[in-house]
């Protein structure tokens, strides 16, 4: 039995919010849930990133609608919360178009087909983007509720400058919020 | 996907070692892999008694219930939709029905039937996920999807184009895949167009036979044999096979409005879980989600649907949960069916919603989540506020189901050794397509950089 599967007609789809369309195909992903404190970081940055008109959207980290949400793109930033141990308000980074995730190294609380398993999958299936930039930023407060902690809401302006710098570095002209 | 093969496990049967019959074992799972959430398992033996077993869920209770205390009737959809990232229609149209019964209003029609095809959206993409991306992997003696990938990319594309179908008829209808924005109380903020309904019709045409491929490979799996007299609890619809609206059912011929669960049904907590425990008033454990709605409502499937089930070698009833996976692409074929069919059919309303005017009332809203019955209650006072909120999720209620059917399989199989039973346990959860915490994640990196 080799049932043969056709190409499914299926129209591709534009991220649905955030900043506006730029020619290099960047895309900012904010992975995250704003209602879980500073698991909101990612949609946070992504946020701030839109308003400078870097087309960003949001993600909750399923990894099947990551690849998807990064297949039309050339460079992709990658912004998430991290428990690594490290001071809360750390910024971590991680080149995942070029070194391969170590899938121990990340522990998922709830999504286990989630980043790691999206990049390594992506990598296998040949969807991976030119480049991805993964920050993970250490959070403190994952406890239900809005808004961020104190500790990681110092290191928001830091975060923002090191993914701008990111993109600068790669030509794109980002506007000054 | 000839590539596709059962595989023998090598720790498995064949080469199992019998324990000695004095020793006691101890079997820890402590970070469950392929389920959504935290849980972990423990199981203690003696010899061939079975001392413990415990399936632990680090969930925090509920908060969100303290949290809808307060607001406003109309903010329950999407607040409630933030308990979880994979089926987020489930609490939003639960929450939304259980605020229509409170404030007197019903949505019929066309809006109704957005309704039912939005949830088919769902059902396709988290049956898919689950089915082929965490399930499958147990039958491959695959450790993981990634695994999967590379021997059978096929396979996996396929899969993901089904999960990729079922988000957009989610995007198109609910304004977004994740956290769609367009459910409101009433029906939607905006009907979508006609074209744009269209456009799902050729996809979903596709989506029925991939999904009958899909099926049929993993009707060649081998599947462990345990089976139990489940009782079954499902919603039941006279006219349709109930997904979005019906009466609560069970197959021990309980049949009672969606109101009344309280009557019938608690939830206790007890001290190795911060879940709360369902099951029936009397203490009888039951069983919620695809297997239960399948022996419940087989009648009522479509007549291809059936076919594929017959195919598969499933019956008209199915016991066994580890072929549940079967039970998931049976019913994500009839949900691409009944997509296409209300994508077919569809003419933009008139109105997208129901006028919804706020006053003191109370109400309960019950869907079928992928996982099984989601149910909704609330109390709201003059003004539309809402002064109680109850939710109970479908894993919080097979839990005891679980830990039931953990005690069943390990009984039958002591004669596996360690590495083997455990991991006949995980599948076991698995099983249930559990989503134990719904919602957070983390990277935990061990590496700084940068």
């Amino acid at each position: 039995m080799t049932p043969v599967f056709p190409a499914p007609p299926i129209s591709s789809t534009s991220p649905s919010s955030g900043g506006r369309a730029t020619a290099s195909k960047v895309l900012v992903i904010g992975i995250g849930n704003r209602f879980r404190r500073d698991d909101g970081i990612g949609p946070i940055l992504a946020d701030r990133l839109a308003a400078r008109g870097i087309e960003s959207i949001e993600q909750s980290g399923e990894g099947t609608a990551l690849m998807e949400a990064w297949s039309q793109a050339d460079h992709v930033i990658l912004i998430d919360a991290a428990s690594s141990g490290a001071p809360p308000g750390t910024v971590h980074r991680f080149d995942a178009a070029s070194e391969a995730v170590p899938a121990g190294l990340f522990h998922y609380s709830s999504h286990q087909f989630a980043v790691a398993e999206a990049i390594e999958m992506a990598r296998v299936l040949g969807r991976m983007p030119q480049r991805m930039d993964v920050f993970g930023i250490e959070g403190y407060d994952f406890s239900y509720g809005e808004g961020l902690s104190p500790e990681v809401s110092r290191s928001i302006d830091r975060a923002e400058g090191l993914i701008l710098a990111e993109l600068r570095e790669n030509g794109l002209e980002v506007e000054k919020s | 996907m000839s590539k596709a093969k059962p595989k023998t496990r090598t720790n498995g049967k064949a080469k199992a070692a019998k324990e000695p019959k004095t020793a006691t074992r101890t079997l820890k799972v402590d970070a469950l892999a392929r389920v959504e959430g935290e849980g972990a398992l423990h199981v203690r033996v003696r010899g061939d008694e079975i001392e413990d077993i415990r399936f632990r869920i680090f969930e925090p209770p509920r908060f969100f219930e303290a949290f809808l205390q307060g607001r406003i009737y109309s903010d329950a959809p999407d607040i409630t939709a933030r308990i979880c990232g994979i089926c987020p229609i489930a609490y939003q149209m639960g929450a939304s029905q259980a605020m229509e019964q409170a404030l007197g209003v019903q949505v019929t029609g066309p809006v109704r039937d957005l309704r039912r095809m939005i949830y088919c959206g769902e059902w396709i993409e988290s049956h898919v996920l689950h089915a082929a991306m965490l399930h499958a992997p147990d039958f491959l003696g695959l450790q993981d999807a990634l695994q999967l990938a590379k021997d059978d990319p096929e396979i996996v594309e396929t899969a993901l184009n089904l999960k990729k179908l079922g988000n957009r008829v989610i995007e198109v209808i609910g304004g977004r895949a994740t956290h769609p924005i367009n459910l409101k109380v009433g029906g939607f903020y905006r009907a979508p167009r006609k074209r744009e309904i269209r456009d799902l019709i050729e996809p979903l045409k596709w989506a029925i036979d991939s999904a009958i491929g899909v099926a049929k490979v993993f009707a060649g799996f081998e599947f462990p044999d345990y089976e139990d007299d489940y009782l079954c609890v499902s919603l039941r619809h006279p006219d349709e096979y109930a997904i979005h609206e019906g009466r609560l059912v069970s197959s021990g011929g309980l049949d009672i409005e969606v109101k009344d669960f309280p009557d019938h049904f608690q939830e206790e907590h007890v001290g190795h879980s911060n879940a709360l425990h369902g099951m029936m008033t009397d203490g009888t454990v039951y069983l919620t989600g695809p297997n239960a709605r399948y022996n419940n409502n087989y009648a009522q499937l479509s007549p291809l649907a059936k076919q594929v089930a017959k195919e598969c070698g499933l019956g008209t009833v199915c016991n066994n949960l580890f072929q549940s996976i079967l039970v998931r692409m049976v019913e994500t074929v009839y949900a691409c069916e009944e997509a296409l069919r209300l994508a077919e059919a569809y003419e933009e309303p008139e109105a997208s919603s129901v006028e919804v005017t706020p006053k003191a009332g109370i109400g309960a809203g019950c869907t079928e989540a992928p996982r099984g019955i989601c149910l909704h209650r609330y109390e709201l006072d003059g003004e539309g506020r809402i002064v109680n909120a109850r939710i109970q999720a479908p894993t919080s209620q097979n839990q005891p189901q679980i830990e039931r059917d953990l005690r069943g399989v390990v009984q039958k199989n002591l004669n596996l050794a360690d590495e083997a039973l455990k991991w006949r346990c995980e599948q076991t959860i698995r099983n249930y397509d559990p989503c134990i915490s719904c919602a957070t994640h983390f990277l935990n990196f061990s590496i700084e950089r940068g």
